[in-house]
């Protein structure tokens, strides 16, 4: 395990480490002390290694990233995990605007709330939030889960194509074009699956999907109200 | 972009060390805005009026000054570019109109309230008007990137459009000029082209109108179109409200000792006891206000 603290190492030098595993095919852990906030921590790594962050961080932590686990044991600015491709990303606080954003895999795993944007286009990650999620969240999100064990903020899944949407809690309103749907047991047997590798507390059965009333899919005059 | 910056004390011990943790919280978010910096202070009331004034020529304009305005129950202290004079409340409007024809630009009054700003790094501006010696109650300040306009000292924010009454803003109004007519048309007159002015303007009127800080907070959220998050003091409260987009980003954070808010968590880094402080993003279309 390699220490590096931040407060004495440039954030270039320290992104540089990490993604050199991935150059030498290394494995290993790996603990950040006094992010203090700072932006784009622990991006672009490409190797299954794991990084603790020891504190909170600003704007797209975690960003891009592939086969990493990274824990974040604080909060996380706007863009954590934005377009990662695989691995985890935990967080144990809050995260702030358009968490997962375009996300594409990987399972982004937020104890605390989220705020607005959550998933806001994903294309295939799978995001949990354990607390609450703010207003336009997975908005125009394509592919992939959002699974929210509190509440939504308003316009839950706006112009949404085929990801899912799980919400345990009250959802303050719907965006265009989505509607809640009916719980069959694959989604039943996902949540059992995805719960228990978030470490959620929450039973399969207490949450309502939502997911694409697929009118908006193609322009149609008939459906103008509806955009 | 911008940066906003907010501290609320709730203990008097701290108040000595306001300026100092003010200015760590402004330097921190320079890469937010490089143009300009302000700091409003709420420090030691008086029983007149502190009227703060700037002149971009201090030596000729400043030299008569306390000739002038001086002088038993009145106080002159120049700071840089800015002076800061005490008056009875009741000459105020007066030495504020006789001040205004120098050619000197008034930046605020207030029992309380000094704002100091300036075109220039925040560390620079900072360090010019000594802002990291003062104490007080609480304060705000802001980095400024222009967007709506131009980069001069009158653009920078704090603005003050009422006694002891002062805003920063993140953001752009988009219906600042129908909103400026529509204030002007009540009587109400701003000093610049600037949007952030006429939220601070709108605020200022609602508060003479007689609704409280809290309601002319809500206000803004009916009668301003555009981005904002604002963070407004008065004598006695700190408040902070953001548009129903909320796209500008706002954390805050509250301790037995102190309200902050801030653009970004970096500004928080070295706030004592941060890391058991409550930490939180604002909600959008959601007034926050504190008050001693």
């Amino acid at each position: 395990m390699l220490t590096i603290d931040m407060a004495t190492t440039a954030l270039r030098e320290v992104n540089a480490t990490l993604q050199a595993q991935a150059r030498e095919g290394g494995q290993g852990r790996f603990v950040l002390d006094n992010p203090r906030g700072a932006h784009a921590v622990a991006v672009g790594l490409d190797a299954p290694i794991e990084v603790i962050v020891k504190g909170s961080t600003g704007y797209y932590c975690a960003g891009m990233n592939k086969h990493a686990t990274v824990r974040v044991e604080g909060s996380v600015g706007p863009g954590v995990a934005e377009n990662m491709m695989s691995g985890e990303v935990e967080v144990a606080g809050d995260a702030s605007q358009y968490a997962g954003a375009t996300g594409r895999g990987g399972l982004l795993n937020i104890r605390g709330n989220a705020s607005s944007r959550c998933g806001i286009s994903m294309k295939g990650i799978d995001i949990v939030v354990h607390g609450n999620i703010g207003h336009m969240s997975a908005f125009m999100a394509q592919k992939g889960n959002l699974v929210v064990l509190g509440d939504a903020g308003d316009a839950l899944g706006d112009s949404l194509y085929e990801a899912r949407l799980f919400v345990r809690g009250a959802v303050r309103s719907l965006g265009a074009d989505c509607e809640e749907k009916e719980m069959r047991a694959e989604h039943l047997s996902f949540l059992k699956e995805i719960l228990a590798r978030a470490g959620a507390d929450a039973a399969p059965e207490e949450f309502r999907r939502y997911g694409s009333a697929r009118k908006l899919y193609h322009f149609n005059v008939d459906n103008a109200d509806a955009y | 972009m911008c940066g906003i910056v907010g501290l609320f004390l709730k203990k008097t011990e701290l108040r000595p060390r306001l300026g100092d943790m003010l200015t760590d919280m402004l330097v921190t978010m320079t890469d937010r805005g490089p143009d300009s910096a302000g700091i409003a202070i709420y420090g030691d009331e008086v029983d007149g009026l502190k009227i703060t004034v700037q002149s971009d020529t201090p030596a000729e304009d400043f030299a008569t000054l306390e000739a002038e305005f001086g002088g038993a129950g009145r106080t002159v202290r120049v700071v840089d570019t800015h002076a800061v004079l005490t008056v009875p409340r009741a000459e105020a409007a007066d030495v504020a109109a006789r001040l205004e024809a120098r050619g000197l630009r008034i930046m605020g009054a207030g029992a309380s309230m000094e704002i100091f700003k300036e075109v220039g790094r925040p560390e620079e501006v900072a360090a010019r008007f000594g802002i990291r010696a003062m104490g007080g109650s609480h304060g705000i300040g802001h980095t400024r990137m222009a967007t709506e306009s131009a980069v001069t000292t009158l653009g920078a924010h704090p603005f003050s459009t009422g006694d002891d009454q002062c805003l920063v803003h993140n953001g752009s109004l988009s219906n600042h000029n129908q909103m400026r007519r529509k204030l002007a048309g009540k009587g109400v007159f701003t000093r610049t082209e600037n949007d952030t002015e006429v939220g601070a303007a709108y605020i200022s009127s609602r508060i003479a109108e007689g609704a409280t800080l809290g309601e002319a907070l809500e206000g803004t959220l009916r009668d301003l179109d555009g981005f904002f998050t604002f963070v407004t003091g008065t004598r006695t409260g700190f408040g902070v409200v953001r548009d129903p987009i909320a796209c500008k980003p706002a954390v805050m954070a509250e301790t037995e000792d102190y309200v902050a808010f801030a653009s970004e968590y970096r500004a928080f880094a070295d706030l004592p006891g941060i890391g058991a402080a409550r930490v939180w993003e604002p909600e959008p279309a959601t007034v926050y206000f504190w008050e001693r």
